[in-house]
């Protein structure tokens, strides 16, 4: 069965691999020490990701060598600045195979993209009675600025609802579909569950009932090769800062024509071509949407974080993701009796898995395991409703990277059998 | 090295003190922590400014649940004045355990339900009492 090939196995079918030992190097965090002296063992990358060389090294180089505005400034450095930042949007735009660049608008983070449709495509676009249909694994960021929108529009939102396993119920999708949704809004990856949805047939089915389609890849972009293109997707959104990229970095990728038919969303300056006293016009895309001075130093360390991704090979970081994440679920499953796992059992997955000791608080779980150096999230994720749908106040979860070894996943099984011991003594 | 994890503590988790419903509460509160899903209802049983009664249900981690159970022990007798003047300093000597920045929440949860649950009988009083003015006023 190809998915209990053992490692020896999959290096003759998988040619491309990453060494994660070899590039743990690469993250300079990872040779610190917490305050017990204990190394850093690092499992909340789905929270944020630890920071490479490269990446840091991008930063300083604007702040230390070329700090300058963009856009603007008729000598070297700023002309220098300027270049680095369209070259962050092409490498951007490389790792997700968009058409071009100039479909890549640079935001703060998922969130903000998301609000960015919501606000811009989403005022002119939803009226009165008008369906977007989302999902029960959303994160809030891809839920709340919907709410928003139909409770001032007066539109409907609709759930595409969640097995116990953790799959959307394509069945219930297709019925929501008769309703003729003008969006249809789901993530990529779960963040709590691991699950990959099947975000081509979505789209496809999404398509043929007339609605575009919204995706948030923040889970997906940093862990598995996304390809908008071969999606089919109208909007793709993720944040910089769980890509190995720099907090304040982030993108919305769209169509084109979608964006040059939406209006601004924020106002200000580089985003007008010709500005009078009582009217404007607009400047074309993206920076119709880049109002003011951006974050450029996080966006070019977004670039750098990009080049890195592609040089280590996306398929290459999925494999290694997902064989973390079986042998996690394996080692804990056998070493730590009791404990409950969410999401799907087997197959595809993310590098995301969440559980629960019995009659054991995630945040006291989190908080022993904090005395070993181990670092996890515990509580709900940015994930209420999904939460509720499993009956849980919250949850613990371990998350990896590409710096993620199995001997981390060790440490962790042996912090929470260290957990139990304390609360049976 | 168990700063936070001490045995009181995790005795108090596991066997809460006052841990119930009353049949008929003078004043009671559901609080919450929404980041941690922490939960709390306190339910006091008041009389003659004085709380005779005390119960507290809910779910959430070791430090809440054992910060609830002890302060339950704590004011039951008390007067309400002197309920209405515990500090969070006060209950963290209560607990007697060293509580992370993180984990305040956690900790102090049962307090600020408890000051919920007096407030609003406090002005459901003070409602009361404007609706029937009290002669002299």
């Amino acid at each position: 069965m190809a998915d209990t090939a053992t490692p020896t196995a999959r290096i003759r079918t998988q040619p491309a691999r990453i060494d994660p030992h070899r590039i743990r190097a690469d993250f300079p965090i990872l040779a610190t020490a917490n305050r017990f002296g204990k190394p850093l063992v690092y499992l909340d990358s789905a929270a944020t990701s630890l920071k490479p060389k490269a990446v840091i090294e991008a930063v300083d180089g604007y702040n230390s060598e070329y700090s300058s505005n963009i856009h603007r400034g008729i000598y070297e450095i700023a002309e220098r600045a300027t270049a680095a930042y369209e070259a962050a949007r092409v490498s951007t735009a490389r790792l997700i195979n968009a058409p071009e660049a100039a479909e890549i608008v640079f935001v703060r983070n998922a969130t903000e993209a998301i609000n960015l449709v919501a606000y811009s495509w989403g005022r002119r676009n939803i009226g009165r009675g008008d369906t977007i249909v989302l999902t029960e694994m959303e994160h809030h960021a891809n839920l709340v600025p919907w709410q928003v929108l139909v409770q001032e529009r007066d539109g409907d939102l609709e759930f595409i609802p969640i097995t116990d396993d953790g799959l959307l119920r394509l069945e219930v999708y297709e019925a929501l579909l008769h309703l003729h949704p003008k969006l249809v809004a789901f993530t990529h990856v779960s963040n709590m569950l691991g699950t990959i949805n099947p975000v081509r047939e979505l789209t496809e089915m999404a398509h043929a009932a007339g609605a575009l389609v919204l995706i948030d890849g923040a889970q997906a972009v940093p862990h598995i090769p996304v390809d908008v293109q071969a999606i089919g997707a109208d909007f793709y959104v993720f944040s910089g800062h769980k890509m190995l990229g720099p907090t304040g970095s982030g993108a919305l990728w769209a169509r084109r024509e979608l964006l040059e038919a939406m209006p601004p969303f924020l106002a200000g300056g580089d985003m007008i071509r010709e500005v009078h006293l009582r009217r404007s016009d607009w400047n074309e895309i993206p920076y119709k949407f880049e109002a003011g001075t951006p974050d450029i130093a996080a966006e070019i360390g977004l670039g750098a974080a990009a080049e890195y991704l592609m040089g280590l090979g996306m398929d290459a970081i999925r494999v290694h993701e997902q064989e973390l994440a079986r042998y996690a679920i394996e080692t804990l499953r056998r070493e730590v009796p009791g404990i409950e796992m969410y999401g799907p059992e087997a197959g595809d997955r993310g590098g995301v898995v969440s559980f629960n000791l019995p009659g054991i608080h995630p945040h006291d779980v989190a908080q022993i395991l904090d005395r070993s150096g181990i670092c996890i999230r515990a509580g709900h994720h940015c994930t209420m409703p999904l939460h509720e749908r499993f009956d849980l106040a919250a949850t613990a979860r371990a998350s990896f990277n590409v710096y993620t070894i199995p001997e981390e996943i060790d440490a962790l099984a042996v912090g929470l059998r260290e957990v139990v011991r304390i609360f049976e003594r | 090295m168990d700063d936070l994890y001490r045995d009181y503590i995790l005795e108090h988790y596991r066997r809460p003190h006052n841990f119930g419903v009353l049949d008929q509460p003078t004043a009671s509160y559901e609080g919450s922590n929404p980041l941690c899903g922490d939960r709390i209802t306190m339910m006091l049983g008041i009389s003659d400014g004085v709380v005779r009664e005390v119960a507290f249900t809910g779910r959430g981690c070791a430090i809440s649940q054992a910060s609830a159970s002890m302060l339950t022990d704590e004011i039951k007798g008390k007067t309400v004045e002197e309920v209405e003047k515990m500090t969070p300093e006060d209950l963290l000597d209560l607990i007697g355990i060293e509580i992370s920045p993180a984990r305040l929440k956690c900790a102090l949860l049962s307090l600020d339900t408890v000051a919920h649950a007096l407030a609003d009988q406090a002005s459901g009083q003070a409602s009361a009492e404007e609706t029937q003015p009290q002669p002299g006023q």
